[in-house]
């Protein structure tokens, strides 16, 4: 209606050159419609066994988070009997690849001192994660 | 017609497959031109040794009636040694201890100019390498296919199948037990005691299962493909190995929500692993059953996955057999 064809391109881009991108674009007559910032960009889910909840279950998810390039994002727990091993699917997204391991190293060093069994995906390079 | 005399060093539930399969398979391996003629058995109480041939199926039915096959005295070393023939196929027991009786019997074959086709683990998990080089130094042919994935031919694929790749990484369920125990607590949320006892009562899991359920097995399949495959010299103590028995039904239900099932899988690569996996549903690894299965990573034919049955005698059998007509073939 407006005389002009609409098409949607989008662009994976760093922050730091955002601006100059919606500049160059705008100048050569392409109007930006939606600006989005997305962070954590890789993702990774684990299931931790073992006495979950009374070895600090805030703890646990704090270390992840308190690194500031990774975040414990989603979480279900089940607890069947009081004394028995509880369960938890854990979704923890990072700013990157790179950065998802030092997270997974950072859990599994955490699963380890509190006896909590870790169950990763398959190798990331095989489609698991 | 080419004949080549063979030695069945151990009579157990593989033995047995071994010489069941030579019967079943006379006609097709005349047809191939090969007489395989076995000359030796030896159980742990005796033995049978009859340089024209043994009958197989009366030697089937005596350990059958009396459990044993023994006839006479002689050991399996006394065989191997003193009676002339090609092929030992060594199918005694895995002892992951000290790999015994069956790494003496492999290197006194070596040691008498006889090839060596084996089902047995433990000495290849613990002496690959000198075994190896026992076959090489006396140009013997050495062959194992029957001790990784029961019938599913993986070191036929990579070696031959696969020749002129690079193999970059493997993984695999290559325990039938785990992989029975933990599909069964998925399908119906059991718990993993009431699952065992279970597998216990059909045969497929062990009175002391330990073995099995603590990813002991799966490691020395996963040594003997890391020696074998990426030329390392590791034993199975170089393992980082985690077992099933902490597994509850909660988390594999979790995992289920997510479109996951849990799998011990076997990495092998730049590090050698055993553990507990999340396989997504519709991943080529998320076999069920007592189903086993490797998924070879090469730089030229891609990702190739085979699976399979991973145990029983017949299976286990079929391994043996191939690699029995490999050295016919080849020597």
């Amino acid at each position: 209606p407006r005389g002009t064809i609409p098409v949607q391109v989008t662009f994976e881009i760093e922050h730091r050159v955002l601006n100059k991108l919606i500049e160059r674009l705008e100048k050569s007559g392409v109007k930006v419609a939606r600006v989005g910032e997305e962070r954590l960009r890789a993702t990774v889910s684990v299931i931790l066994i073992g006495h979950i909840v009374h070895s600090d279950m805030g703890d646990t998810i704090d270390r992840i988070d308190s690194t500031g390039f990774a975040e414990v994002v989603d979480m279900s727990l089940s607890m069947p009997v009081i004394e028995k091993a509880s369960s938890a699917y854990l979704v923890i997204n990072a700013v990157g690849e790179k950065e998802l391991c030092k997270a997974l190293d950072i859990l599994r060093d955490v699963a380890h001192k509190k006896d909590l069994l870790i169950i990763e995906p398959i190798r990331l390079n095989s489609g698991g994660a | 017609m080419k004949t080549k005399k063979i030695s069945i060093i151990g009579f157990g539930a593989v033995g047995q497959g071994v010489a069941r399969s030579i019967l079943a398979k006379k006609e097709y391996l005349h047809k191939q031109g090969i007489d395989l003629r076995v000359i030796g058995i030896s159980d742990s109480k005796g033995s049978e040794i009859n340089i024209k041939g043994i009958d197989l199926e009366s030697a089937l039915k005596r350990k059958k009636q009396k459990g044993t096959v023994a006839k006479g005295n002689d050991t399996a070393l006394d065989i191997i040694r003193n009676v002339e023939h090609d092929i030992v196929v060594e199918a005694t027991p895995t002892n992951i201890e000290n790999g015994e009786p069956g790494l003496s019997n492999m290197l006194a074959a070596f040691d008498a100019g006889r090839h060596v086709v084996t089902s047995n683990k433990g000495p290849l998990a613990l002496h690959f390498t000198e075994l190896k080089e026992a076959a090489e130094d006396n140009g013997l042919h050495f062959r194992y296919e029957a001790t990784v994935g029961g019938a599913v031919p993986i070191f036929n694929l990579v070696h031959e199948a696969l020749a002129g790749n690079t193999v970059i990484g493997i993984e695999g369920i290559l325990n039938g037990t785990c992989n029975y125990i933990l599909t069964r607590m998925a399908e119906e949320r059991m718990p993993y005691e009431l699952v065992l006892k279970e597998a216990q009562e059909l045969g497929i899991a062990e009175a002391d299962p330990t073995y099995d359920v603590e990813g002991i097995d799966s490691a020395c399949k996963l040594v003997i493909i890391a020696n074998s495959v990426f030329g390392q010299d590791a034993a199975y103590h170089d393992v980082d190995a985690t077992g099933i028995t902490k597994i509850t039904p909660e988390a594999l239900e979790l995992a289920n929500r997510n479109n996951y099932v849990v799998k011990l899988v076997c990495e092998a690569g730049d590090k050698l692993t055993v553990a507990p996996r999340l396989v997504p549903k519709r991943h080529p690894l998320a076999v069920g059953g007592t189903l086993n299965v490797a998924s070879i990573l090469t730089d030229l034919a891609g990702r190739i996955t085979i699976s399979g049955k991973g145990a029983g005698s017949i299976e286990t059998a079929s391994s043996i057999l191939s690699d029995i007509l490999y050295i016919a073939r080849n020597s």
